[in-house]
Parts: structure tokens; C-alpha cells; sequence
């Protein structure tokens, strides 16, 4: 299809980062902010294109982080059949919440609410329960090796989460093009006259919160197997429901690449805030913070927005002049 | 809200002085609202409380008082949104959206984005999305309201087409120029009630129809010779 074009390239791109970085600070930023961007490629489809802005994804990225992790150490599954099992475990939760909050009609700033007090209960619990190890988390056995999803090699974790981010953008793309895409575009922008237009509003978005926590499962699967390590913090913490929601409002939501550019740009200027300013905690949420501040201020459509922007005005300047408010008169 | 059935005519306003109950009745129809009793029947199935998109699919569309674009979309996109309830995939239903676009005269309008149309060109938009989903019985819910009397006389022809593609119109409506021309049928709603019925010119002179527009005791004082 023409349309993937961009994301082709985008992915060759991308992948071919490890033939020229060598260095493993570099690439170790490079698979920390591609972790990031999956899980904002998953929130971006029920928040961005279906506007129900999720603030406890956390949820889900923690139920594929200890699902995966969990299996491995106390049942000795495989890795691989792990992870996928993870994925499915969050779209079983998307499922679980998502006909507890819809099907009571929950929007807005309610839904928002909710979602945070599940992440944050979903933490609690997995601070004191055996099976996640309670307090002291769940430590996969470091056993190098492709049966494992264990790797040597950065770049060969690198090619995984590329690849996984390369497929939510494809998915992305093709919910764009696709009936359910408009009907949850029209979701998001009216709900009753979407009602009124034959759309099953609670069932699209129920599928988008199902594909939503899938997407965002599959980040939480795979940090477990890039860090060996997760405990409650770390798996239901807020800092990941922030990152996933901050990453496509920055990069731009509804769009098939916000997440992903949001992702680089928030990452990369938190590290470099961190190479002028020395290590001091917290200094990144700041960071986030002001970035936050001037990109809704500037482009409220995020970085996409802005570009877009930017390029009608640009393609104003030069070509004819625009039509004025007065053509419009008939209507 | 007393339950009362009637056959329809191909267009058949409804009329009636504010409070009747008339976007309630077309609320209850299309599923937004729980009727408190009684029942909604449609081709000799019962329909009540059915909610709005599974009636939209039988067939039975609304367009809103307060035109609700879909704001963040271009005009065609949203008549695709319409368009696409029985057409799956993208190609037909933009087949469909365009040709509706043209049909409801937004043809040059269809790149833009929805919320830069004017009043007027709002409520084509709500008709076109409504159209769109090819519905059998189409609530225009005072569609008229709003416009100049040159935008009615441009938009009435669009509805009167619409009767002419076998869609039955049930509208809500006070502009009575609009009324007058486009129906043979008129119901009037008063507290709840179908107080009146029949060919417009009767209905406006009937005695009963005055007094709940002007009051009671203002047909005795204005005379039966009301109206043309």
C-alpha cells in the first residue's frame, strides 16, 4: 500500500541506527525511548483517535511486565510464549475495564480518574502479593540466549522493540483507514451524533481500549526482558502512565507518528537537561512539565501539528492566494 | 406523554407552540431518551428504547436542533462517517460521501474543514451525514431554524428531493413558508398531544391549533377566518 511509505522509511531508518552507534549509552537511550514510544502508540489509540484519555496505563503496562516475568520465573515458561502471554493478559484487563467504565457511561475527567485508581490499585496489590513477589519485585535468571529473549547484544533488543514499535504504527495506519477508525474519530469529536450515524459507541470503544492495552502490554513485556527486574513501582507506577499519555499530547494525538516523535524529543531533552545539570531527581519531570506547557501553548496539535502548520503556511506564502472568508458565504 | 400512532405521509411536518414535545417525541424515537410508557413501533415491530445506532441501522436517522458537526473533520469526512454504516470499505464509502455531498449542494465544500461552513451550510452537513447512512425514515428536527428566508427557499427543494428517493421526512418545524410548501399532512403537538391533523391550510384555521399557539380564548377573538 502507498500509504505505508512513510513508515517504511521511517523503520529503515530507524534500523539501520545500530550499523553507525556503536556505543552502548547511545543505544541503551535508543531502546529505553522506543520502549516509551510503544506505550504511547498504544495509549495514542484510545486517546488519541478515540479521545478517552487513559491516566492509568500503567495498568496494563504492568499486568505484561509481571505476567511475562511471573511465568518465567515460578513456571518456567518459555520467554517467548511469556511475552505473547503478557500481551494477551493486558488486552484481557483493556477488556475487563474497559465494559466497567464504558457501560457505565464514564467520560472524561471520570474515566481519567477511574483508570488512575486501577493502575494504582493494581500496585498496592502487587506490593503485598506472593505471586509478584510482593515488595521485592520478580528477578528473571539472567540466561543469555535467543530461547530467552536475552541478549548480548543491545541492538538485537534494539531490532525487537523497533520492530514491535513498527508494528503499532501499521496498526495505527490501517485503524486510519479503516471504518473503525473514522467511527472512533467520530467517538472522540461527537458522541450522540455518532449515535445518531449508527456507531456503537461503547463497542468501538472497547475494541480501541482492547488494542490500546495490547499495544501498551507489549512494552511492559518487553522491559521485563530488557531489565530482568520488576516490582510494583516499577510496573503500576505513575511514571509510566505520564509517559504514555505526555508522548503522543507532545508528539501529537491522533496522528500515526506522535507518539513515537514524542517520545525522542521528550527523551532526548530530558537527557540532555540531565548532561548540563548533573543527575538531580526529578529534574526530568520538570523538564516534561515545561515542554508540555509550550507545546500546548504553540501547538496545541503537538509537534505533528506544528509541522503541519508550518507547512500550510509555507505552501500559502508560495502558491496562490488563499481563498478568503467571504468564498464561503454559500454554504 | 400520551402514545398515539399515525400512518406517514411522505413528508409530514410537526408542528406545534415551544413545550410540546416535540425533540422529545423525535428523542424518544431515535433511542436517546427512555420513554416513561407506551411504545414506539416501526414497521410493525416494536422498537422502543432500542439505543440510537441499532435503529440508524434499521433505518430511522435524526439530524439535532443544534447542528452537531463533527468539528475536527472536513465536511467530507464527516459524511463518511454516515456513509460508512453500510459501506465497509473506505473507497465506497467515499463513493457514497461525495455523491451525497454534491447532492445536498456541498460540493465545493467538501475539502473543508466543518466547522468553517456557515449556518446554512451546518445543516446541509447534518442532512448529508444523515443521508448518508440511507435511512428509510428521516427526523429533521428544525432544520430550517436558524436560516434566511433566501437559505430556506434554497434548502426546501433538497428535502422535497429527499421524499422523492422513497425517504419518509418526519420535521419538526416553525418556518411556515416551509411547512406550506412541502407538505400535504400536517400533525400538530400540543402538551404532549396530537391535537390536530390534516392538509396544512385546515390544520393553521382550526380553531383548536390557534388556541394552543396564542391561547385560550384567542380563536374566539381573532375569528375563524385565521390564516390565508
Amino acid at each position: 500500500m502507498k500509504a505505508l511509505i512513510p513508515t517504511a522509511a521511517v523503520l529503515a531508518v530507524l534500523a539501520a541506527v545500530p550499523l553507525v552507534v556503536h556505543s552502548n549509552v547511545t543505544l541503551n537511550f535508543l531502546v529505553v525511548a522506543l520502549m516509551i514510544a510503544l506505550a504511547g502508540q498504544g495509549w495514542n489509540i484510545l486517546g488519541g483517535y478515540g479521545g478517552q484519555y487513559s491516566f492509568g496505563h500503567a495498568a496494563f503496562f504492568g499486568t505484561g511486565a509481571y505476567v511475562t516475568a511471573s511465568l518465567q520465573v515460578r513456571y518456567g515458561i518459555n520467554a517467548w510464549i511469556g511475552f505473547a502471554a503478557g500481551i494477551a493478559a493486558g488486552a484481557v484487563l483493556g477488556a475487563v475495564l474497559g465494559a466497567l467504565t464504558f457501560r457505565s457511561g464514564l467520560r472524561g475527567s471520570y474515566f481519567a480518574l477511574v483508570t488512575l485508581a486501577f493502575a494504582e490499585v493494581l500496585r498496592i496489590i502487587a506490593s503485598v502479593a506472593p505471586i509478584t513477589g510482593a515488595g521485592v519485585g520478580t528477578l528473571i535468571k539472567l540466561d543469555l540466549g535467543i530461547r530467552n529473549l536475552q541478549f548480548q547484544s543491545r541492538a538485537a533488543f534494539y531490532w525487537i522493540i523497533l520492530a514491535l514499535v513498527g508494528v503499532s504504527l501499521v496498526t495505527a495506519q490501517l485503524i486510519e483507514r479503516s471504518r473503525f477508525g473514522i467511527w472512533l474519530i467520530a467517538v472522540r469529536e461527537n458522541e450522540d451524533a455518532a449515535k445518531a450515524l449508527g456507531v456503537n459507541v461503547n463497542g468501538v470503544k472497547l475494541a480501541a481500549m482492547v488494542m490500546s492495552a495490547a499495544i501498551t502490554a507489549a512494552a511492559g513485556c518487553f522491559y521485563a526482558q530488557y531489565f530482568l527486574f520488576v516490582d510494583s513501582g516499577i510496573a503500576y507506577g505513575t511514571w509510566i502512565s505520564i509517559q504514555a499519555l505526555l508522548t503522543p499530547i507532545i508528539g501529537g494525538v491522533g496522528t500515526v507518528f506522535g507518539p513515537l516523535l514524542g517520545a525522542l524529543v521528550v527523551k532526548s531533552l530530558g537527557e540532555a537537561a540531565k548532561l548540563l545539570t548533573g543527575d538531580a531527581p526529578g529534574l526530568d519531570l520538570i523538564i516534561y512539565g515545561a515542554v508540555l506547557v509550550l507545546v500546548i501553548w504553540f501547538t496545541p496539535r503537538g509537534l505533528i501539528g506544528g509541522l503541519t502548520q508550518a507547512r500550510k503556511l509555507l505552501m500559502r506564502r508560495s502558491g496562490p492566494a488563499a481563498p478568503s472568508a467571504g468564498e464561503a458565504r454559500h454554504g | 406523554m400520551k402514545h398515539h400512532s399515525q400512518p406517514l405521509k411522505d413528508i409530514s411536518p410537526l408542528i406545534g407552540p415551544n413545550g410540546a414535545g416535540k425533540t422529545t417525541l423525535f428523542s424518544i424515537i431515535s433511542g436517546f431518551i427512555k420513554a416513561s410508557g407506551g411504545a414506539v413501533r416501526y414497521a410493525g415491530e416494536d422498537i422502543t428504547g432500542e439505543p440510537p445506532h441499532r435503529l440508524a441501522r434499521r433505518g430511522i436517522a435524526r439530524t439535532f436542533q443544534i447542528v452537531q458537526p463533527f468539528v475536527g473533520l472536513s465536511v467530507r469526512e464527516n459524511i463518511l462517517v454516515g456513509a460508512h454504516l453500510h459501506h465497509r470499505t473506505r473507497s465506497a464509502a467515499l463513493a457514497v460521501a461525495d455523491q451525497i455531498g454534491h447532492d445536498v449542494g456541498l460540493g465545493e465544500f467538501l475539502n473543508r474543514p466543518a466547522d468553517t461552513l456557515t449556518v446554512a451550510g451546518r445543516k446541509r452537513l447534518e442532512l448529508a451525514r444523515a443521508l448518508a447512512t440511507g435511512p428509510k425514515v428521516l427526523l429533521l428536527d428544525e432544520v430550517l431554524a436558524g436560516l434566511n428566508p433566501s437559505e430556506v427557499r434554497d434548502i426546501v427543494p433538497v428535502i422535497r428531493d429527499l421524499c422523492r428517493r422513497g425517504i419518509t421526512i418526519l420535521m419538526i418545524e416553525h418556518v411556515m413558508q416551509a411547512v406550506m410548501s412541502l407538505a400535504e399532512h400536517v400533525f400538530v403537538l400540543a402538551e404532549g398531544r396530537i391535537i390536530a391533523q390534516g392538509p396544512p391550510a385546515q390544520v393553521v384555521a382550526d380553531p383548536v391549533v390557534v388556541e394552543a399557539y396564542l391561547g385560550h380564548g384567542a380563536a374566539a377573538k381573532l375569528g375563524t377566518s385565521y390564516g390565508r
